[in-house]
């Protein structure tokens, strides 16, 4: 399978990235950069972590309007699998792929931690890997990861089981106190209606070996690598 | 031509920054405050248009790029 991570002025998380991809998973990865026009035959573009264009006007703001994006568009709308992590998910709600937006945290602080979200829904590509109600050890980096959309918006998302992954106690809990960031339904990532598209707020790619602490992010990698098997 | 837009939270959305500002204000004594709202200034220099076309094509600019209609709301003036 290959990867495609894309480059924006301001991803951080993309050499990360590329790296849990092709080193620790052993995948095909390449990188795409903003500008071009170019998929390179990916069969999953990874839009990255960081803060592309310094997050000016709103995170993810302007990384909509970069020229590879009418190909991201394009290559999602197809069917393609795009995961955006982070800065990657801002990007997918500012490009109207996946539903919502997203509000400053809570507390109004950059939390930098590691979380525990629950899998909400296992039968998608990006979760096949995992059990349902499985809670994974993933960290967070974000300022503005409080996700709201309207209430209609929140049924839908229920009723489909769009709601991927929720911010969860270590004991699979929701509550408060788990939901850092103040997100509606605590929720920590979403799909699409078609299943193609996954955005999420926590860092995989941060989380694929042990000796960071955990490697519960490789689930999510695993899943999209085994979608053919 | 110069618009002035300016871009908030709507009504719906708590603003916590516009909370802290408030209870700052009231720290120093500014009893009558009862609300604050932040929100964002865009000063845009315009050429080789009409008030005309400017009053189609702010509210386009403002609801694709400056504000994001989910969260936000914008309103406009021609202030030169």
């Amino acid at each position: 399978m290959k990867f495609g991570v894309v480059i924006f002025p301001g991803s951080n998380c993309d050499h990360d990235t590329y790296y849990v991809l092709k080193d620790i998973m052993k995948q095909e990865t390449t990188f795409l950069w903003h500008k071009e026009h170019d998929l390179k035959n990916v069969d999953c573009v990874i839009l990255p972590g960081g803060f592309s264009y310094g997050d000016y006007l709103r995170s993810g703001a302007i990384a909509k309007f970069s020229p590879l994006m009418l190909e991201v568009v394009e290559f999602a709308n197809k069917g393609g699998l795009v995961l955006g992590i982070c800065n990657g998910f801002q990007v997918l709600l500012e490009l109207g792929l996946l539903p919502g937006a997203m509000l400053r945290n809570k507390n109004l602080k950059f939390l930098c931690q590691h979380v525990h979200i629950k899998v909400e829904n296992n039968k998608t590509l990006f979760t096949r890997k995992g059990k349902k109600g499985q809670v994974l050890k993933i960290p967070i980096a974000h300022y503005e990861g409080n996700y709201i959309a309207p209430p209609d918006t929140i049924q839908e998302l229920k009723a489909n089981g769009q709601i991927i992954f929720r911010y969860c106690d270590a004991e699979g809990h929701l509550n408060e106190e788990a939901n850092v960031n103040g997100s509606l339904e605590s929720i920590a990532g979403l799909v699409n209606t078609s299943g193609n598209i996954m955005g999420m707020m926590p860092h995989p790619e941060r989380a694929s070996e042990m000796i960071l602490g955990s490697e519960d992010g490789k689930i999510i990698f695993d899943s999209i690598i085994n979608k053919l098997v | 031509m110069k618009v002035r837009i300016l871009v908030s939270y709507k009504k719906s959305i708590l603003d916590p920054q516009g909370q802290t500002v408030k209870n700052a204000l009231l720290t120093m004594g500014y009893n009558f405050i009862q609300d604050v709202r932040q929100g964002k200034v865009f000063e845009l220099e315009l050429e080789g248009i009409s008030q005309e076309e400017a009053r189609k094509v702010i509210p386009e600019i403002s609801d694709k790029a400056l504000a994001n209609p989910i969260i936000e709301k914008f309103s406009w003036e021609i202030i030169e």
